[in-house]
């Protein structure tokens, strides 16, 4: 009998849309490097200086500070871009064309933010603990997208998951104490959950509409009770305050400290989180089952696999995920809550999702990369940077369509996503 | 490939549709039996059923009267049942009591019916626009622009500013179309992140001299000429032209969708896209073109907002949440212009008397919202409905199925 | 020849009632260990959902399963592979970006603690088994990255891991070579030594004549017959299937091509995968003759007809039709050089399931005179010409205004097959024409096919069924690999020669 190959065919052919891909981001970060020459360098003062404050007024060491002219940061950093570009170019080495252009996006922050710290001082610092705090919404909203699409269910509804479970953990936090509260915002995490889970596959809803239906539901439901119930009783709108537990030693590393080790639970969790999804995901049974449901309902559902089943299990944990980011909004984040308090962020936490490769660890990066889109307009706003607030705000949506259009190459989502699941 | 239907060849002599299980008569009187009738059913029993729910939940959450019960049960339960009724005595009379109570719901029903044409179309190619805030918006700012830059002869005006409307609707409404036809990106997303922006942006607009009322420092724009305001229909309330141009939105759609050969491959593609370019459709144009005038129509609805009712002037945010309200509407009109146009008049319907409920009875509008949202699981998923009420399902329904995932 | 005593699974009385369908009706079948039964009949018999049901995917309306004498509940496939059955499915049920040894532990994981996976002791497992049955087979390959005869080995590996002592194949021979149908013979013969009790479905009578012990046929539902091999001939069987005495001959004159009318030239195309799927390719098709391409799918054959039918780019080489550049057509302008395109997924590219027959029927003229003026669409010329064809063409339906998905196989094709021809045609590509379908309407098919070349058509027909192939065409081109690796003339060559050319091998001069 003949041996027919086992290995992977042979890929004779060349990759076309990955170089045309190359191509783009080549010229796109020479472009970049020739318009941060211009007005990060050009149109800078030769004698301005940015100061970048590397420690906070409570660290453990202070007075870390790094000076930079403003003018020869910008020209360095034009110069790095266009040699990066320049590099891309070449498609030599096509799978680092997206490292590549990682690090271009950030040097460019770094020149951006040096060129609005012009003459003045920044705490770098500062913003780059926010952007660990800002992105912890964005990033449970992510794994709950993930959790449930892994299982080829779409949830559109993390926004009402977020709001809801917020507004419970007000109320319940108010009356009985934040664990309670954040109890509370859990289940009813769980249990919208649980309902797009019923209408999606038991009933066979389109998962879109379940999920927009369910977030019309929560914003209607809670901001009803918010203007009918909290305004005549604000004492229900007062839960208490998760405070930061600092990681001794940890905490008190410069930079690195304040950036991860002195946070409230919150954002341990959300670490600990990612960890847990992605070892759960691809090294344990329940990772595979939940995956092959994902991918191939039927061939899971032809080795006894309850696909079902299955899919209610990891739709309710989602929700679990998206009651603790709910939690932490009104637990911690921000002192009470407001009508549509969330504005959003459970639909750029899908985005982050998409852009994370539906992978626990590339969510992680993401949820990063929004969180500090999101701080950037607080901080640019103090540093009273000529660029008008309102289009600070739009940041994180633009860069939002920016990533879901593909600029970052193309995504595969779990194969069966969107699909229910029809047996006999 | 189908799962879990029969594998290949069904046997040719196909049964003819079974009989639903009603007695004679009842079908007669309610049409039940009949296909409108049964198109009906679902609907009636979802409104009828979302105001049970509204009732519970006015009665849960009327803090006073709850805690009335621990004193006197049955003086309570009398005070609840009062409430409930008020409430709805009022929803009611808002809605339909009195011609100008009529003209109020034609007045509010005015956008929802534009707004919810603009989705149904977008739903009949396959796509799922949720964008028409941010449509609404744009094509709004395009048409207070012309309504207060201009002095001209009314109609003149009008339609000047309507077309204005309607074109940066269409172009705002054409971006995630573009991208969903170019790169794939799923509509979804770009739509609800082009919402945001528009919304800054209109922010934004709203504090520049090019928009800003001259002597505010707010975020306010300058008055609409008044030979651009829309006349009122009656002299009575506030329902003004803006609803005879739904009217006529509602025909085009109609024809568009159903007559023209745009339409016929508009739904094409909305089935089945392979199809459609097997076909020899170009099927990312033809995305362009559905949110082009998806825009467009939601242009017309934002600008409806400005040029038809008092202040007469762009507030931030003046789209409100037409958008959702929109979507719902779609899903309770089957996405077909008539069934839009009804939905349409139920909702505000809803809307004027939820305002005089929330006026004379206290209650906030929210609970209208609540309501819709129930309306549209309901619609949704008949089978909830069914289960509820115990009735069969029709023969051969075809079940609400948009998505096909995120893929390019 | 090994029985063991008493080991046997019977399915009694068995029936499915689907809504409007008896898929099965009171049926008895039986197999016993060491046997191989083959279990025939045409599309839509209900082979598939008589096996369903002994798998626990569907519950019978009535009748059941018993193992050695005991009756079982079938409510899930779990219940199936606990009793010893297993099921290697017609569309294979591997889930692609796993690993070979993920697929085949799926469900049976060997795990430590928290369920955590053991995936050396997966793979070893994998290992194990493909040694015992000659399977070869590399346990960490990606799934997706393995030709399909592999495939269907790592399927036979699923079934054997969980010590399956009764093993259904659903139509395993249609993505294979001849070549490979020997191989896996092979393993069959293997797996029966081996004492396991075997059930071979298949519309494929030679073969089913080849390996099996006993043969069972079912039509419309029941089982009308039960043979054995050495006493049927191919004709008798067609002839049990299908309820009539079957022509298995296309009939047709000796062809008489004339002026060329379709010219590839040494195309190049590439996949989604960016892999390059049609290497280099130049044939010609003359007005009047049907060529055929053979080949197992896969093998560029899709690639080939997207690019000379427009919906896809070609990278470099050349289509002409009747002279005219081609290349780089949209399919409307092809359409508009009286192309017929019958397209290989009948639902997926050449329907709109949810629209009704009308609709279908001027899905390719929509646009234009008759059916609309400008922009507006003229639906009673569009219904008359739906008439016409649906009585014309014999579809069977409840009217042109019911939805296309409520038509079995055959008759959609037919809508298809009549929009197609009926105008002037110069051009008829064919992928797949007669993929699951009734004889009854296969011959049809065929017959309009044959007739429009005798219209002086040319007609290319793509088709993984090496007999529709040989019976149908006037010439064979046989693809591999994206090249074409042999030419035949049907009336002489052997099914050997052009197996051999399927498999890559240099072919013999023509």
């Amino acid at each position: 009998m003949t041996d027919v190959a086992v290995s992977t065919t042979e890929v004779k052919a060349r990759t076309t849309s990955e170089q045309r891909r190359a191509t783009i981001v080549g010229v796109a970060l020479i472009a970049l490097g020739g318009f941060v020459f211009w007005a990060f360098g050009l149109n800078v003062a030769g004698d301005l200086d940015s100061t970048f404050k590397l420690s906070l007024p409570t660290d453990r060491f202070q007075g870390i500070e790094w000076t930079v002219n403003t003018q020869l940061l910008g020209f360095v950093v034009a110069g790095i871009l266009a040699f990066l570009g320049g590099v891309v170019l070449r498609r030599s080495h096509l799978k680092w064309t997206n490292r590549i252009l990682a690090v271009g996006m950030v040097l460019f922050v770094l020149a951006f933010l040096a060129w609005a710290a012009g003459g003045k001082s920044f705490s770098l610092v500062g913003m780059l603990r926010s952007t660990v705090i800002l992105s912890v919404p964005v990033t449970l909203g992510a794994l709950t997208g993930l959790m449930c699409e892994r299982v080829a269910i779409i949830n559109i509804a993390i926004e009402g998951q977020l709001l809801t479970a917020a507004f419970v953990g007000t109320i319940l936090g108010s009356a009985f104490g934040p664990w309670v509260g954040l109890f509370g915002a859990l289940v009813s995490g769980a249990v919208l959950g649980g309902v797009l889970a019923v209408l999606s596959i038991k009933y066979r809803v389109d998962q879109i509409i379940a999920g927009v239906v369910i977030n019309i539901f929560a914003l209607g439901l809670t901001s009803f009770l918010a203007s009918r119930v909290l305004a005549e009783a604000p004492h229900f709108n007062s839960p208490g305050r998760f405070t930061p537990w600092p990681i001794p030693i940890l905490s008190d590393i410069p930079v690195l400290g304040p950036m991860f080790f002195d946070h409230s639970f919150f954002v341990y969790g959300m670490f600990i989180l990612v960890i847990v999804i992605h070892f759960g995901l691809f090294y344990t049974r329940w990772g595979l089952r939940s995956r092959s449901v994902g991918e191939h309902p039927e061939a899971a559902d032809t080795v006894g696999i309850n696909v079902y089943r299955t899919r209610y299990r990891n739709v309710i944990l989602g929700g679990l995920i998206a009651g603790f980011g709910g939690a932490f909004i009104t637990l911690s984040q921000v002192p009470r809550f407001e009508e549509n308090i969330t504005a959003g962020i459970g639909f750029i936490g899908l985005a982050a999702m998409i852009f994370g490769r539906w992978m626990p660890f590339g969510v992680l990066g993401a949820g990063l990369v929004f969180g500090f889109a999101r701080g950037l307009q607080t901080k640019l706003g103090i540093l009273g940077a000529p660029i008008p607030s309102e289009f600070l705000s739009m940041t994180p949506y633009i860069v939002t369509i920016i990533v879901v259009a593909g600029v970052v190459g193309k995504a595969r989502p779990p194969a069966a996503d969107g699909q229910p699941y029809i047996k006999d | 490939m189908t799962q879990g239907a029969p594998p290949e060849d069904p046997i040719e002599d196909e049964d003819p549709i079974e009989d639903q299980g009603y007695p004679e008569w009842f079908e007669r009187v309610t049409g039940v039996g009949s296909s409108i009738g049964q198109a009906m059913v679902v609907p009636v029993l979802a409104l009828f059923t979302a105001l049970i729910i509204g009732g519970v939940i006015i009665i849960l959450t009327d803090l006073d009267t709850l805690r009335l019960y621990g004193e006197s049960p049955g003086e309570a339960a009398k005070e609840s049942i009062v409430g409930v009724w008020e409430a709805y005595k009022a929803l009611f009379l808002g809605a339909v009591g009195s011609p100008r109570a009529i003209s109020d719901t034609l007045f509010s029903a005015t956008p929802l019916i534009l707004a919810g044409l603009a989705v149904a179309i977008g739903f009949r190619a396959g796509l799922f626009n949720i964008g028409v805030n941010g449509q609404m918006l744009i094509g709004g700012m395009a048409a207070l622009w012309v309504g207060f830059s201009f002095s001209l002869p009314l109609v003149v005006h009008i339609m000047l500013a309507f077309l204005a409307g309607i074109i940066f609707g269409a172009l705002w409404g054409s971006i995630a179309g573009l991208l969903k036809g170019k790169t794939g990106a799923h509509e979804v997303i770009t739509t609800i992140m082009l919402n945001f922006i528009a919304l800054f942006l209109v922010d934004y607009l709203l504090k520049t001299s090019f928009f800003q009322a001259t002597g505010r420092q707010d975020p306010i724009s300058r008055v609409v000429a008044e030979s651009a305001r829309l006349p009122t229909l009656f002299p009575w309330g506030r329902v003004h032209i803006g609803f005879l141009i739904a009217l006529v939105a509602v025909f085009f759609t109609y024809w568009l969708l159903f007559k023209s050969s745009i339409g016929f491959e508009f739904r094409a593609v909305g089935f089945n896209p392979d199809a459609g370019r097997y076909a020899g459709m170009n099927v990312a144009w033809i995305y362009v073109s559905v949110m082009a005038i998806s825009g467009g129509l939601a242009g017309i609805a934002g600008s409806n907002q400005l040029l038809g009712l008092a202040p007469y002037q762009a507030l931030p945010g003046f789209s409100g949440t037409t958008g959702f309200d929109a979507i719902a509407l779609a899903l309770l009109g089957r996405s077909h212009p008539f069934g839009v146009l009804a939905a349409g008049l139920l909702f505000g319907a809803l809307r004027a008397g939820g305002r005089s409920m929330q006026g004379l009875a206290g209650i906030p509008l929210d609970l209208v919202l609540i309501m819709q949202a129930l309306i549209i699981v309901f619609i949704a998923a008949p089978e909830l409905v069914r289960s509820i009420y115990r009735i069969k399902a029709p023969e051969g329904e075809e079940g609400l199925q948009l998505t096909k995932g995120w893929g390019g | 020849m090994q029985r063991e005593a008493g080991l046997e699974l019977e399915l009694r009385g068995c029936s499915k009632q689907f809504p409007g369908v008896l898929a099965c009706d009171n049926v008895n079948f039986t197999v016993a260990g060491g046997e191989i039964v083959a279990l025939l009949g045409e599309n839509g018999a209900g082979k598939t959902t008589l096996m369903n049901i002994l798998y626990g995917l569907y519950t019978p309306t009535s009748g059941m399963v018993l193992v050695d004498g005991v009756p079982l509940k079938m409510d899930s496939p779990a219940d199936a592979i606990a009793a010893g059955i297993g099921m290697v499915h017609q569309h294979f049920m591997l889930v692609p970006v796993f690993t070979v040894s993920e697929n085949v532990m799926l469900g049976v994981e060997p795990v430590g603690r928290a369920g955590w996976l053991k995936q050396a002791e997966a793979a070893d497992v994998v290992r194990e088994i493909s040694g015992r049955y000659n399977l070869e087979v590399d346990p960490d390959a990606m799934v997706e990255d393995l030709p399909v005869g592999v495939q269907q080995r790592v399927e036979i590996i699923k079934v054997l891991e969980r010590e399956a002592r009764f093993v259904v194949f659903d139509e395993p021979t249609s993505v294979l070579t001849p070549r490979e149908v020997e191989g896996f013979f092979d393993i069959v013969r293997g797996l029966k030594e081996d004492g396991k009790g075997i059930v071979f479905i298949s519309h494929k009578l030679g073969e089913a004549l080849e390996i099996a012990d006993r043969i069972v046929i079912m039509r419309a539902g029941r089982t009308v017959a039960e043979v054995l091999p050495g006493e049927v001939s191919e004709e008798q069987l067609a002839e049990l299937m299908v309820g009539r005495p079957v022509d298995l001959v296309v009939h047709k004159e000796v062809a008489k091509p004339e002026g060329v009318v379709l010219s590839v030239d040494d195309l190049v195309v590439f996949d989604d995968r960016d892999q390059r799927a049609v290497d280099g390719v130049s044939f010609e098709v003359r007005a009047g003759e049907i060529v055929g391409v053979a080949g197992v799918q896969g093998n560029g054959q899709t690639q080939l007809v997207e690019a000379i039918t427009g919906l896809r780019q070609a990278t470099t080489g050349s289509v002409s039709i009747g002279g005219t550049d081609v290349t780089g057509d949209t399919p409307r302008q092809v359409h508009k050089r009286e192309v017929a395109h019958v397209p290989e997924d009948r639902q997926r590219s050449g329907l709109v399931l949810p629209f009704t027959v009308t609709e279908n029927t001027v899905l390719d003229s929509y646009y234009a005179p008759p059916i609309s003026r400008g922009v507006q669409m003229d639906w009673g010329a569009a219904r008359e010409r739906a008439e016409r064809l649906v009585e014309e063409y014999d579809v069977r339906t409840p009217g042109i205004d019911a939805l296309v998905s409520t038509l079995s196989g055959g008759n959609q094709q037919k809508v298809i097959v009549a929009r197609e021809f009926e105008r002037d045609i110069t051009l008829v590509i064919a992928s797949q024409p007669t993929r699951g379908i009734d004889v009854g309407s296969i011959e049809y098919i065929h017959a309009r096919i044959v007739e429009k070349r005798d219209a002086g058509a040319a007609v290319l027909i793509v088709s993984s069924e090496l007999d529709e192939v040989v019976g149908l065409s006037d010439r064979v081109i046989v693809m591999f690999d994206g090249k074409i690796a042999g030419e035949f003339d049907p009336a002489v060559a052997t099914t050997t020669e052009i197996g051999l050319a399927m498999l890559g091998s240099e072919a013999e001069a023509s």
